[in-house]
């Protein structure tokens, strides 16, 4: 690894630890969901009512860590601080890991 | 911007899947003929960057959030198919692991993301920077590339959102997917990515270009040529 790889890699770890600003700020500035990724509990209180088709595909898919958060939507706000860090840390493993699967993959196949 | 699962129609999200998959083949064939081993790390790097920026949602008081995405300095610095590759991944990822963009979704959300915004802010770059190669105008050219893919990317998800209550609705007229017109969409997203998300995005975009044009600048494909 280069000096200057270092230095960014260095930069990224520093951007997963100060992530929780990310949720931080907004929880300061009252400020909800992005426009049009509301859950079905906030669309009902939007809207009065779910539409069909969004109710029904709406939790087709389990995420293991839903929202960035370990500990559930009712955890406290420590709770959710650490589990964006962590998160973050996961994010930089599981991207690295399958960009250098691809790359390894096309390579071999390549030259 | 990452639309969630339940919001788009079949007859939105199944050809958008299709047009990702064309992409991803191509830009798959693309990478394999240009990557080299010295810009494996660059890339794992810029998608690793990606995913990063992404978790910085930044408040609108009283109202939404949104956040940069890191597209427009990818495609700028590693070129736009690479930058194809290098955001798709980390938005699978972000489905798969944490639930965020709908997995019915992904294709759309890959073409308007990881697509859409890597082409635009590539040629809005070479648009803005024509022949010039004076600092001032490649600055100017970095920040305009993020500006207009993140509110291009923005509108193509608005778009996609504001059809489905006329494309998709019950016999009584009720929104059966997504419920805002685009009457109501476009202007809501077109805004704040105008007046907020895309400066920040822009200024991101213009900040890493001049650190790595100050460092590195071998390593930029809009750059140091096309054809390697």
């Amino acid at each position: 690894m280069t000096k200057m790889q270092k230095k960014l890699w260095t930069g990224l770890l520093i951007m997963a630890l100060i992530s929780p600003l990310g949720i931080i700020l907004p929880e300061l500035f009252n400020s909800g969901d992005a426009w049009g990724e509301w859950g079905t509990d906030t669309l009902e209180k939007l809207l009065g009512f779910v539409p069909d088709g969004l109710r029904k595909y709406a939790d087709v898919w389990k995420a293991p860590v839903p929202d960035y958060n370990l500990g559930g939507e009712e955890s406290s706000m420590k709770v959710k601080v650490i589990s964006y860090i962590a998160s973050g840390l996961i994010g930089i493993l599981a991207v690295a890991f399958v960009i250098y699967m691809i790359s390894k993959l096309v390579m071999k196949n390549g030259r | 911007m990452h639309i969630p699962d339940g919001y788009l129609s079949p007859q939105t999200y199944i050809p958008l899947f299709g047009a990702s998959l064309i992409c991803w083949s191509v830009a798959l064939r693309k990478i394999k003929k240009e990557l080299s081993t010295k810009q494996v790390p660059y890339l794992a790097m810029a998608a690793v960057f990606s995913f990063l920026i992404m978790m910085f949602n930044i408040p609108i008081p009283g109202g939404t959030t949104g956040h940069a995405v890191g597209a427009g300095i990818i495609a700028v610095l590693l070129g736009p198919w690479t930058a194809v590759i290098a955001v798709s991944v980390v938005l699978i990822i972000q489905a798969l692991i944490f639930g965020d963009g709908g997995i019915t979704a992904m294709g759309a959300n890959c073409f308007n993301i990881a697509v859409v915004m890597p082409f635009v802010a590539y040629w809005v770059f070479n648009l803005v920077r024509g022949a010039s190669s004076t600092p001032a105008r490649m600055s100017a050219a970095a920040f305009m590339s993020g500006y207009v893919s993140l509110t291009v990317s923005a509108i193509m998800v608005a778009i996609q959102l504001g059809i489905q209550p006329l494309i998709a609705h019950s016999p009584d007229g009720q929104p059966l997917y997504s419920p805002y017109p685009l009457s109501v969409a476009l202007p809501v997203m077109a805004l704040e990515h105008l007046l907020l998300f895309s400066i920040v995005e822009g200024v991101v975009t213009v900040l890493l270009f001049k650190y790595f044009m100050k460092n590195e600048p071998e390593i930029i494909h809009a750059v140091s040529g096309q054809d390697k």
